[in-house]
């Protein structure tokens, strides 16, 4: 017992304090190196290849026909639609992660209060994060149909609209729909991130606010905003990486069509891949480096990285 | 105590909050009832501009199993999803708990690696994933689903286990060890059942986003048997004609279980998420 137990000891891992102690002599390796190797051969390993494949001539079928030099980077900047769908994609993220964002504070607000069937209505905010958004979109451009799409003949019936509408075969109604079917599966996570925010703010606090004479708006401005803070910055990083990359909904709707005149980056990506995958590579490295400059801006600017932690 | 006080009422603010919140959800669950009466739309009925068909058309469901892929697709759809769970899950634990339990060398550069791969997408790398699996002849391959469905979901399972773990007291284990339950017998009968929330929640989102995902299904198999279900479901979008009505029969069933599954773990995602991103 007395032998074993310093072994035992120094084999255990359990010491927060031991910093850079080597329990055991292979150390961290058995217990990270498969998560590490996992992240390596499938995350990793294709950035690699990517960026590789952007310097290369291949064939639709595969066949790596030589080095291609700056050529694919070259041939993307002369694409006529690369201009729009630039600003396609940065206009879309802006709208759908900032109406999200701006709903998700009502939507979490409500939600978090007492009423009867509170559970069934959280159930029912819960469906669009379940199910698939590439189902949902497909959804909304079954109900947008022009001859029989419920949203047509509702909208019709309201007296809305004079008759049907080929909503999604033309651009400039076919983004509305796109931003608002982007903001509908977005928002359940949002609001949930939120709601979990508002329950580590205190009940106490607000009881001393009310004490003091703040009105439920002040109080909500001065104290719950404030507070949410580290919830509302995730939200805000996740759904900027989620967005940005959003292929479900607009493949879904519209294809990127007519020709890419709905397509963000990453659809265009994909619509490129069919006849130039070394083009398509070019597309997704600038498209890579966009998100990882819009994600270190952004946390640039909320000043995120560092304190503390 | 437990009885209701005489007399109580439910106040007018009480009653507009509720009112709002079943609107909005009736809105959001609308989408996937439309979903479900087109399902059950005869072919003939397809066209007409009504809320709900004069006939319902069960036999949809049946045939659409009959005369497509879709049984093929769902076989894929629950050998990738349960796959990736477990080799995630197998995957994530230790690293989660030693990462929450020891400063190792590394340890930063580590969690970095993992933040860093929550931020790429398989979107944004489809052409690489492709490139790599084309050359390594796996592409049409369950096990390369599996693989990469195990990959992009691992970041957020050793998130939320690491912070479900790094709540536990070390004491408890401290005294389990004194008790003589060893090492494993610690981990097993101590630190899983502790850590059992934290486990289902990564298990259920595993399995949930690796059930929905599309983009790799549609880019690294391109054999319809080898597909997906939602890539099955999305190949009903011919070029010229749409099934609707066997295309939701299928998605029906894709959403269904799903929702369900979510709804079981409701109460856990709020916490989840609290562990997630106060820790």
């Amino acid at each position: 017992m007395s032998l074993n137990s310093p072994a035992r000891k120094a084999s255990r891992p359990g010491r927060r304090a031991s910093t850079g102690s080597r329990p055991g002599r292979l150390g961290p390796l058995p217990w990270i190196a498969p998560a590490v190797l996992l992240i390596l051969c499938v995350v990793l390993w294709p950035v690699y290849e990517m960026v590789r494949t952007s310097f290369l001539r291949i064939s639709t079928s595969g066949f790596v026909r030589g080095s291609a030099g700056l050529d694919k980077y070259r041939k993307l900047f002369g694409e006529a639609d690369l201009g729009h769908v630039l600003i396609s994609t940065v206009v879309w993220t802006l709208a759908v992660v900032g109406l999200t964002m701006l709903l998700s504070l009502g939507l979490a607000q409500l939600f978090n209060q007492r009423f009867p069937g509170r559970r069934f209505a959280r159930w029912a905010l819960i469906a669009p994060w379940a199910a698939s958004v590439l189902m949902t979109a497909i959804g909304f451009r079954w109900m947008l149909n022009q001859t029989a799409g419920v949203l047509n003949t509702a909208l019709t019936d309201l007296g809305l609209v004079d008759g049907p509408r080929d909503w999604l075969g033309d651009p400039s109604t076919a983004w509305p729909w796109m931003v608002f079917v982007a903001v509908f599966v977005s928002l359940p996570f949002t609001t949930y991130t939120l709601l979990a925010g508002l329950q580590t703010v205190p009940g106490e606090v607000y009881e001393a606010a009310r004490v003091d004479g703040a009105s439920p708006w002040q109080a909500y401005l001065r104290i719950t905003l404030p507070l949410l803070r580290p919830a509302f910055l995730v939200g805000v990083v996740i759904n900027l990486i989620n967005v940005f990359n959003s292929f479900p909904v607009i493949w879904g709707m519209t294809q990127g069509g007519p020709g890419s005149a709905t397509a963000t980056t990453t659809v265009f990506m994909y619509q490129l891949k069919t006849t130039d995958i070394g083009e398509s590579a070019a597309m997704s490295v600038v498209n890579f480096a966009l998100v990882v400059l819009m994600v270190l801006v952004f946390l640039k600017v909320s000043r995120w990285n560092g304190e503390e932690r | 105590m437990t009885a209701r006080p005489p007399g109580r009422r439910i106040r007018p603010r009480t009653l507009v909050v509720a009112a709002v919140a079943w609107l909005l959800a009736a809105v959001f669950l609308l989408p996937y009832l439309e979903m479900a009466v087109t399902a059950l739309r005869p072919a003939d009925e397809l066209r007409d501009a009504t809320y709900l068909p004069r006939h319902f058309a069960w036999s949809n469901f049946v045939d659409v199993w009959r005369d497509s892929t879709l049984g093929d697709n769902l076989k894929v759809t629950l050998l990738v999803a349960g796959g990736s769970t477990v080799l995630a899950l197998l995957v994530a634990l230790p690293a989660a708990y030693y990462t929450a339990r020891i400063r190792y060398r590394g340890r930063k550069l580590f969690l970095l690696l993992v933040l860093v791969t929550q931020m790429f997408q398989p979107t944004s790398l489809l052409v690489g994933l492709y490139r790599e699996f084309y050359q390594l002849d796996m592409l049409n391959s369950v096990w390369t689903l599996i693989l990469c469905n195990a990959a992009f979901n691992l970041a957020f399972a050793v998130w939320i286990l690491t912070a479900y773990i790094g709540s536990i007291p070390v004491e408890l284990e401290e005294a389990a060890m004194i008790d003589g339950l060893g090492q494993l017998g610690t981990l097993r009968r101590v630190v899983l059942p502790l850590a059992l929330p934290g486990v289902v929640t990564a298990l259920i989102f595993t399995f949930i986003s690796a059930w929905n995902e599309f983009v790799m299904g549609l880019t690294l198999s391109t054999a319809p048997k080898s597909q997906p279900l939602t890539v099955g479901i999305n190949g009903f979008i011919g070029n010229y004609t749409v099934e609707w009505n066997y295309l939701f029969a299928g998605s029906v069933v894709a959403i269904v279980p799903v929702v369900v599954l979510f709804a079981v773990i409701e109460r856990h995602v709020v916490s989840g998420l609290t562990a997630g991103s106060v820790k």
